[in-house]
Order: structure tokens, then C-alpha cells, then sequence
């Protein structure tokens, strides 16, 4: 992070004074066959924070992204994303609601057709139809937050793993949408790489009050995330001041047989009870 | 009676799963009636994605770019087998028509078996099956390969429906350039008619030419020219369906590409003799 420039200021939504939480999750239940994998989630994100999910593999840490943006639906329960219903919409209606969420999928999940640049622009090339030079602008923009600019026109097979993560931020970024969606973003990377990519997230949190959902198994990352806050003067993430954590707009979420068994702040997660909890994060 | 009871346990013994690597592995069997569940769901779900597949080319966006490079790749990518085949289909045509004909002194005639043939039957279903081989089977996989890396997924997320994006672009490239492709198979088997009538035979090219062409009337033409569009939309929408329900890793991917070029392949010849039998009553 040793660039001092601060990227797609120019496409900042205006702030809105809605104080409306961005997820609502009411009593959300799913099944595959007869494994119940979520069972009565209820949990909301309110605008501007970022939510860390935690949970063994298997628990439906992943699932609770998917339901949110509408790529499958729960069995039974309320799902409302940026005040819209989405268990009641139709996948018509939901194409134009998942243009104000962007998601970075676990495995990157970037179009292997395409290059670098044309993944990144998808998504306006989509809406506008051509790649012309503001499009160009906003890829270059969104490739420099994330430092990989000079990857213009590479192909992803031809990127690293810790890269390819990288431009999949820049593609769910590209558009400034109201809430991110992260799964498993430091999954298997290295401890550097996992840095830089949480350095990105926590500067989406800080510097754009970006709404997330962040799925992940690695406590490091979300206590990096509490214990720190993006300077916007330095362009690097910075430590806190000792007592002044629980200002962070990050809350935990742990899942456990498919149920929400701790939602709270950092205070709370270091003051509970709960043995089983204690021990995850021991 | 026996045959319909042979019929329930082989389909049993065939949902049998078993590891021998596995000492614990268990049988598990599923009831004929789950089978035939599961069966008629599937062809629902085919029938569901068709009309889906269909839809989309009066809702907006087309994606006419997609579908140019689709053509480019289902068309100009199966030239070569096309023209081969067709070429060869032909010239073994002659070569054993002329075999009967010579029985009857009117070995003069294989031009025009070998064009009936051609046109009616085995330009379109030759080049279909052909087309299958490559095209249904790499449809398959190249879908079935972006499922599970979750492309697909990531494509809906970014606002893009895959049926509109990647299957509608498919099934149009692949019914129109079948249908030229089956013109070209069928003139260069003429081609390849004619080369054996006059390097082996000895007969005029001019006659072969002229038998080949007075012996076809509008049925033939007719006929030879509906099935490779009914063949194409086999073709594609077999392939991306069996892509966009591949599960379980490359395995799944591997299985849904087999899948998909043997129901293709299946679909062209058990279609083909109800749309000649239609295609006969009708136009006669």
C-alpha cells in the first residue's frame, strides 16, 4: 500500500440518511435433502458497518451470502437486502437489486474467458453496452486501489491466487455498490497477501462506509479488522488507539448447526460465557 | 410382462452405488418410482430450459456479439468435419449404390441416390451428429466448467442472466449455421458422389450432375433443410443443459459432457424418424 492516491472518489454515491439495516435476516431456514443447514437465522447488518461471519466449514457461512444476494432462495423466512424483499422477487427484479450489492466469491470466480480488463468492466460494458474511455477510467481506477493496474491484459489463469482476489475486489467494487459481499477472501492465501487483501476491505470499510458481510474462518483477519482503521492521509492501515475499538463499525456473527449463536461487538465476543465460543476463539 | 420386470431391476441395479475401495461401503437402491421421478423431472426441466432458451429472443438484451462468436466457433470450427464427412458419406454412397444398380444394368442412376440420400437424410443427420460430437459435448463442459467455479454464479451477481448471456446465443449460432452447414455437406457429398462415378465408374459428370439434380423436388429440398434446424436446437440446448446442471466438480463437469453428446446424439436419430415420418404424411 505504499500508493497515496485514493481511487473512485469520483464515483462515490452521495450519503443517504437512511438509517435502515442494509441485510435483515427473520428466522431463515434451509435444507439440502435431510441436512438442515440453517435453521431459524435471524441477524442484521446495519448501513456502514462491516459484519465478520465465523463458523466451522460446513456451518452455512457461505449460504448466508448467497441467500442475501438472491442466488438461491431459504425455505422458510424473510431475507430483506437494501429495504427489498428478496424471497418474494423474481429473478428479473433481483438482477436490478444485485447492481447495488457487489460479492467476491471464494474462489475468485473470474470470468476465465476473459481478461483482466474486460472482468473488471463487466459489468458497466453490460449496462452501457461498449467499452468507451470513461469505462477505461473506472477500470484503471478500480485496478490501482487494489495496486494492479499493470494487469491490464493479462488473462486470470496467468495471475497468482492472492491477485486474482484482488481483481475480483476491483470487479465487485467498480460500480461503488451499496453493501459488499466478501466470501472467504484470505481463504488459503499467504499471510502477506491475506493482509493486503484485508487492508483493501478495511479501506472500502473506512474510507467509502461501505455496508459488508464478511464470511471468513480466520480470526486474525477480523481482529486486524477491529484493532485497526485505514488512514486515508498515509493510505495504509494503522493501529488504534488503546480503548477506542469498539468505535470500529465491525460486529461479529458466530454460526453454529445452523444457528446464530453470538452477534455482538468485539467487547461482547471478549466477554462472553459461551464455553464453546471461548474455546473458538482461544 | 418379464420384460418390464428385467426392465425395474436393471434400472435398480443401475442406482446401486458401491466402493469396493470401501469395506463399510454400503447399496444404496432407489425405488423405480423415485427413478421415474427423476426422469420426468428432468425432462420437464429440458422442456422449462427450451422455452426459457426461447423467451429470451424477445426480451432484450440479445447479445448479437455473443452470437456472431458463437457462429464463428459451432460454424466455421465444424467446416472441416463437415466438409470431410459429407465428402466421404458420398463417395461411399456411389460407390455402393453402384454395386445394386450394376445388377440392373443402370449404374447411370447413382447420381440420383446418391442426391436423394444426401439431401434427405444424410447430409442433415451426419453433419448433426457430427456437430453433437463437438459442439454439444464442448458446450457441456465449457458451461458445466463455469458452474462449478462459480462463474455462473458470479455472472448473476453481476447483474447478467446466463440464460440470456450464454444459452439463447448458443441455440441461434447453432440452428443457423446447421443449416448451412447440412447445404454444404450435402453439395460436397454430391462432390464426392461424383468423384467415384467418374474415377471408378466411368460415367459423364455432366449426366451425374444432371441425374443428381431433375431426381430432387421440393419435398426432398424441404425436408433436408427443417431437420438441421430441428437437429441444431437439439444440438445446443441438450449441450448448455446438461452445462448449467453439471454437479460435482470435474467429475460432474466429465459426466455431463458424456451426458450430453450421447442424449444429443440419441435425440437427432429418434427425432429425425418421427420429422421424416411428419415431413412424408405432411408434404405428400
Amino acid at each position: 500500500m505504499s500508493s497515496t492516491i485514493l481511487p473512485l472518489d469520483s464515483c462515490i454515491p452521495p450519503a443517504t440518511e437512511d438509517s435502515a439495516p442494509v441485510i435483515v435476516f427473520e428466522d431463515v431456514a434451509l435444507a439440502f435433502d435431510d441436512n438442515e443447514v440453517l435453521r431459524g437465522v435471524s441477524f442484521h447488518l446495519p448501513r456502514g458497518e462491516t459484519k465478520a461471519v465465523f463458523g466451522v466449514a460446513g456451518s452455512g457461512k457461505s449460504l448466508i451470502l448467497k441467500l442475501a444476494l438472491g442466488l438461491i432462495r431459504p425455505d422458510s423466512g424473510r431475507i430483506v437486502v437494501l429495504g427489498q424483499d428478496v424471497t418474494q422477487m423474481k429473478e428479473e427484479e433481483l438482477f436490478e437489486l444485485r447492481g447495488k450489492i457487489g460479492m467476491v466469491f471464494q474462489e475468485s470466480a473470474l470470468f476465465d474467458s476473459m481478461t483482466v480488463r474486460e472482468n473488471v468492466a463487466y459489468r458497466l460494458t453490460e449496462e452501457h453496452g461498449i467499452y468507451d474511455e470513461n469505462i477505461d477510467r473506472r477500470v484503471r481506477e478500480a485496478l490501482r486501489f487494489v495496486e494492479l493496474e499493470h494487469t491490464l491484459d493479462l488473462d486470470p489463469s496467468e495471475l497468482s491466487g492472492g491477485m486474482r482476489r484482488r481483481v475480483a475486489i476491483a470487479r465487485a467494487i467498480i460500480t461503488q455498490p451499496e453493501l459488499l459481499l466478501y466470501d472467504s477472501p484470505t481463504g488459503g492465501l499467504d499471510p502477506v497477501t491475506s493482509n493486503t487483501i484485508i487492508e483493501l476491505i478495511m479501506k472500502q470499510r473506512d474510507v467509502y462506509r461501505t455496508s459488508a458481510l464478511l464470511v471468513t474462518h480466520r480470526l486474525q483477519d477480523a481482529f486486524t479488522m477491529a484493532t485497526h482503521q485505514f488512514d486515508k492521509v498515509t493510505n495504509r492501515m494503522v493501529p488504534l488507539p488503546p480503548g477506542s475499538q469498539c468505535e470500529v463499525p465491525l460486529s461479529f456473527l458466530i454460526l453454529r448447526d445452523g444457528k446464530v449463536i453470538f452477534d455482538g461487538d468485539l467487547e461482547q465476543l471478549a466477554h462472553t460465557q459461551d464455553e464453546y465460543i471461548k474455546e473458538y476463539i482461544s | 410382462m418379464v420384460l418390464s420386470k428385467g426392465f425395474v431391476i436393471v434400472a435398480v441395479l443401475a442406482r446401486c452405488r458401491f466402493s469396493p475401495g470401501n469395506p463399510r461401503s454400503r447399496m444404496e437402491l432407489t425405488s423405480p418410482t423415485d427413478l421415474a421421478k427423476e426422469k420426468v423431472q428432468t425432462v420437464q426441466d429440458y422442456v422449462l430450459f427450451c422455452l426459457q432458451a426461447v423467451a429470451n429472443l424477445f426480451r432484450k438484451p440479445l447479445y448479437l456479439v455473443d452470437m456472431v462468436r458463437q457462429a464463428d466457433a459451432i460454424g466455421v470450427g465444424s467446416l472441416p468435419i463437415v466438409v470431410l464427412t459429407g465428402f466421404f458419406t458420398g463417395a461411399v454412397l456411389a460407390l455402393q449404390a453402384s454395386n445394386t444398380l450394376e445388377h440392373f444394368g443402370s449404374v447411370t442412376l447413382v447420381g440420383q441416390l446418391v442426391s436423394t440420400s444426401m439431401v434427405r437424410e444424410l447430409g442433415p443427420v451426419l453433419t448433426s451428429l457430427m456437430v453433437a460430437g463437438r459442439n454439444s459435448s464442448g458446450m457441456a463442459s465449457e458451461l458445466g466448467s463455469m458452474v462449478v467455479t462459480e462463474q455462473i454464479d458470479a455472472m448473476r451477481a453481476l447483474g447478467t442472466d446466463p440464460m440470456k448471456k450464454l444459452v439463447t446465443p448458443r441455440v441461434v449460432a447453432t440452428v443457423f449455421m446447421l443449416f448451412f452447414l447440412a447445404i454444404i455437406s450435402d453439395l460436397v457429398g454430391l462432390v464426392g458422389g461424383l468423384a467415384i462415378a467418374k474415377l471408378l465408374l466411368r460415367l459423364d459428370a455432366r449426366q451425374y450432375w444432371f441425374n443428381a439434380w431433375e431426381t430432387l423436388v421440393f419435398q426432398d429440398v424441404f425436408m433436408g433443410l427443417v431437420k438441421p434446424v430441428i437437429f441444431g436446437f437439439i444440438i445446443a440446448t441438450v449441450g448448455c443443459f446438461y452445462g448449467m446442471n453439471a454437479r460435482g466438480g470435474t467429475q460432474g463437469v466429465g459426466r455431463a459432457t458424456t451426458q450430453a453428446m450421447v442424449a444429443a446424439s440419441v435425440l437427432i436419430l429418434a427425432m429425425d424418424l418421427f420429422v421424416t415420418r411428419f415431413l412424408m404424411a405432411t408434404l405428400s
